[in-house]
């Protein structure tokens, strides 16, 4: 299947990472949050943007910011002007899918110093609501007549999953109520409540049942930006680099209506391609830490189950028991996730991404895992319960 | 594990809507689509004018495509032949929409699912089967939030025929077919 046949000349390493504050209604551009963004990765790497070859963008669907074709438009502001430059997107999976695709631009041989910058903007679109831009998302012909909102898919695919696995709404409000209570730690976040409960998620506006408002992230602006290297380069940068053991992308059908929607199959095939490249054959044990895609809270639980973190149904007794808890002994979104730093979608990615970066070098600070840190895993989900970006970083 | 915290100074500013100005723009016009219904899906809609749900499926996987398509995407080949669905099937998953496609609070919520449908002759698991998202009717909220309405059997409500026009619409629902 996938993964036999890859083969590299280069080992990648992130050598630098930043992000801007996530929040709704930010004053700055698009081009200017990829720009404080990325002027933050490369001071952290120590390089300016002359030591840069190549630039991947990240962004996800156009209609959020508004400004048709986006890759060409942020350039500016992510460093791409005269350089070779692409705009990877595969809707939410976007994120994880730029330090994908900036690998390979490094592990080919082709550059050898990467910038790699996603952005999104939501809030722009916001009349009458952010919820309508998605409507292009959806089967012209088959789907759209029917006038559904973003929310119908999620909330079928979350029954789907509560049904077969017989999950409580509690124990989903679970996921909502520990992100948002560790991104309190994140100098980022848009939704730290270090007091929520499980009340208070199972008490908020009912969207589409059983989706509720806390169930799901909220809106937001916001970029991040990573530096990668090949070995070499990397090595003369930092003493610290965190090197990308494997990665993993697929796609699965648009006609989500003909499949099963209580395992997400996408995520299962992405992450046997990064784990084949990486040496890992059981998850479980050998990655210390997670940052599984939460835009809605049983996303985090569906999956940890399609990344191997857990069996089929278990994800929900693994996070009664405390297992995913900062301090547990299967760390799952530290940072606070998109349901706590918040959902400027490519970036949001992204965010995870550095932020595995800085839990393996130990730079977490109020978010670092209790337990060291050699292996972490960031992933995102795009689309129609459709593309799965799957990467395992480590020492 | 050192004490530094990562991301350092992030940047950005947050803006209020009372002190900052907004440049707005509206959609000049109104923006409107003609999509191709294509070689499958318009023999799909004309057979939905006609009352039938219509198919294709692939001789080589075995698998039934509803919503139709010309070529079978696993095999990557042309499907094998036209095959109807009955109007009947399962609730695969459903669930309420309390809000309207731009968000607007609606003032009663809407049931929404996702139909496995039958196919005479032919079996299906949950992995692959022909499918439609479609509305629920005839079942109450807490059929729906008791998840009683997994596995229930719903029918097609059709249109009367000169109402309808080749569209998904010409079913204004799945109605549960009470035993
Ligand atoms: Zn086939």
């Amino acid at each position: 299947m996938t993964g036999r046949n890859i083969n590299f000349k280069h080992r990648v390493a992130v050598v630098g990472a930043g992000m801007t504050l996530f929040r709704s209604r930010m004053l700055e551009t698009p081009q200017e949050l990829a720009w404080l963004a990325a002027k933050q990765a490369l001071d952290e790497a120590g390089l300016t943007l002359k030591d840069i070859d190549c630039v991947v963008i990240g962004s996800a669907p156009d209609a959020f910011d508004g400004v048709h074709m986006k890759g060409e438009y942020l350039a500016e502001g992510a460093g791409g002007i005269h350089k070779p430059t692409v705009r990877v997107f595969v809707g939410g999976a976007t994120g994880v899918f730029v330090p994908i695709a900036a690998w390979w631009h490094v592990a080919s041989g082709l550059c050898k110093r990467v910038l790699a910058v996603a952005e999104e903007k939501m809030s722009h679109a916001a009349k009458p609501h952010t919820q309508y831009v998605f409507r292009y998302i959806w089967d012209p012909i088959v789907e759209k007549p029917l006038n559904p909102n973003l929310i119908w898919i999620f909330a079928m695919e979350m029954h789907r999953y509560m049904h077969k696995c017989n999950v409580k709404k509690e124990d989903i409000a679970l996921v909502s109520v520990k992100n948002k209570r560790n991104a309190c730690g994140h100098p980022s976040a848009q939704l730290c409540m270090p007091n929520i409960t499980v009340d208070d998620v199972l008490k908020s506006e009912v969207l589409v049942w059983p989706v509720q408002l806390y169930d799901i992230s909220p809106t937001t602006d916001g970029a991040a930006a990573l530096v990668l290297a090949s070995e070499e380069e990397a090595r003369r940068i930092t003493d610290t680099p965190v090197w990308v053991k494997g990665i993993g992308w697929t796609l699965d059908t648009t006609h989500w209506t003909n499949r099963d929607l209580a395992y997400p199959e996408y995520v299962r095939r992405a992450a046997e391609m990064a784990y084949r490249m990486a040496g890992i054959d059981n998850p479980r044990k050998q990655i210390d830490v997670a940052e599984p895609y939460d835009p809605f809270d049983y996303k985090e639980l569906h999956h940890m189950e399609g990344l191997g973190l857990a069996k089929k149904c278990e994800a929900p007794i693994l996070t009664r028991e405390g297992v995913t808890q900062r301090d547990g002994d299967l760390p799952i979104n530290p940072s606070g996730g998109l349901l706590g730093v918040g959902n400027p979608i490519a970036a949001a990615g992204l965010m995870k991404v550095a932020e595995i970066f800085w839990q393996v070098r130990g730079e977490a600070g109020a978010r670092q895992v209790k337990k060291p840190v050699y292996t972490g895993l960031a992933q995102a989900w795009g689309d129609l319960m459709q593309a799965g970006t799957v990467i395992v970083m480590g020492i | 594990m050192s004490g530094a915290t990562k991301p350092l100074n992030p940047r950005g500013t947050k803006y209020e809507k009372v002190d900052f100005p907004v440049f707005e723009f509206p959609v000049v016009g109104k923006a409107r689509y003609n999509y191709t219904t294509g070689q499958a899906l318009g023999r799909f809609l004309a057979g939905l004018k006609e009352g039938k749900i219509l198919g294709t499926y692939c001789a080589k996987c075995g698998r039934v495509f509803v919503p139709p398509r010309m070529y079978c995407s696993y095999c990557f080949r042309e499907v094998d032949g036209w095959i109807e669905a009955r109007d009947e099937g399962v609730v695969v998953t459903a669930v309420l929409s309390y809000i309207s496609a731009t968000r607007a609070r609606l003032e009663k919520p809407v049931a929404v699912g996702v139909i496995k449908l039958d196919v005479p002759g032919r079996q299906f698991d949950d992995h692959f089967f022909p499918g439609l998202m479609h509305y629920i009717c005839g079942a109450s909220e807490d059929d729906v939030k008791s998840m009683r309405i997994f596995g229930a059997r719903v029918k097609a409500k059709w249109k009367p025929p000169e109402q309808r026009t080749g569209s998904i619409t010409d079913i204004e629902c799945f109605e549960v077919v009470r035993p």
